[in-house]
């Protein structure tokens, strides 16, 4: 059974990501990833991850995944990109090179090794205790810390997103000028300077 | 290393892992659209999010999973900035590329 629901798991996550590297729209990218997101919440549910599994899907296909699309919606990005022009000689086989390394040196770490079995964490999995209360109770005792952290560090993305959004002065395309002709022809770099200052 | 008949070996969910993570470092350096990179990105995170599960299982140890949750954590503030800095690039310069951004300011 847990064969099946992997194997099957394992075919939508793999081809959600290559999905994502290979679309040409960004939106097939994001619609892509969905997929992937999705496979991943799945094998967590296998694994008796089920909190985990339902924050996989509420956060990452809820309200990353969205925020991606409203990006890409408001941006006019979703043409397609031309995915074979080459700005870096070579850059392309270099990194599907390292890609293969990189994957071929984990698999072989994979193999090579075994698994101690040593545990970072005191507390032990319990399989009759509900997983939400078993990392409820770590996260508010031993992880009080970072717990702590990490609301600061959601007030500091929530202020720091609201300064980037904000509209500054200067920084906003001409309304009068269709954003078609704007596409095209990306301001060049040198002009940009002189508008700054 | 407890097999029943119908369980499925950690390493597989780590090779699954490994790829999944190949995948995403692989799209992060071919692709230049600066959207799609984090997309990548995110497909690193989950992979990573899936080996922490497999092994929080394997040893029995609740802490993988609750690492696994400040990552959902992180990443969700990640992509809260990432994609304000992306909007405000792409704002004063439409359809640029990761080659347009060597600059580090608007």
């Amino acid at each position: 059974m847990e064969a099946a629901v992997f194997a099957v798991c394992a075919v939508i996550v793999l081809s959600g990501a290559l999905g994502v590297v290979l679309s040409r729209n960004p939106v097939h990218s994001a619609l892509s990833l969905v997929g992937t997101l999705f496979g991943v919440a799945v094998l967590f549910i296998v694994q008796d991850a089920n909190f985990l599994a339902a924050v996989q899907v509420i956060v990452y296909a809820g309200a990353i995944v969205v925020l991606f699309l409203f990006v890409i919606m408001l941006l006019g990005v979703d043409r397609t990109d031309d995915i074979e022009t080459e700005p870096l000689v070579a850059q392309r086989p270099l990194a599907i090179l390292a890609g293969i390394a990189l994957g071929g040196g984990l698999i072989a770490v994979l193999v090579g090794s075994t698994i101690t079995g040593v545990r970072g964490s005191g507390a032990t999995l319990k399989a009759d205790t509900p997983d939400v209360e078993q990392i409820g109770r770590l996260l508010f005792t031993s992880y009080l810390f970072p717990f702590e952290i990490t609301s600061v560090l959601l007030v500091i993305a929530v202020v720091g997103a609201v300064l980037l959004a904000r509209a500054r002065p200067g920084d906003q395309i001409d309304e009068e000028e269709p954003v078609a002709e704007l596409r095209a022809e990306p301001a060049p770099l040198d002009e940009e300077e002189e508008v700054d200052a | 290393m407890i097999v029943a008949a119908d369980t499925v070996a950690v390493d597989w969910y780590l090779a699954l892992g490994a790829l999944l993570f190949t995948v995403g470092a692989v799209g992060l350096l071919i692709r230049r659209n600066p959207l799609v990179m984090f997309m990548c990105v995110e497909l690193m995170l989950n992979a990573v999010n899936l080996t922490f599960v497999s092994l929080a299982r394997e040893l029995g140890d609740v802490g993988g999973q609750v690492v696994v949750f400040f990552v959902l954590v992180v990443a969700a503030a990640e992509v809260v900035v990432g994609l304000g800095i992306i909007v405000s690039i792409l704002r004063r310069r439409p359809g640029a590329t990761a080659d347009d951004m060597s600059l580090l300011r608007g």
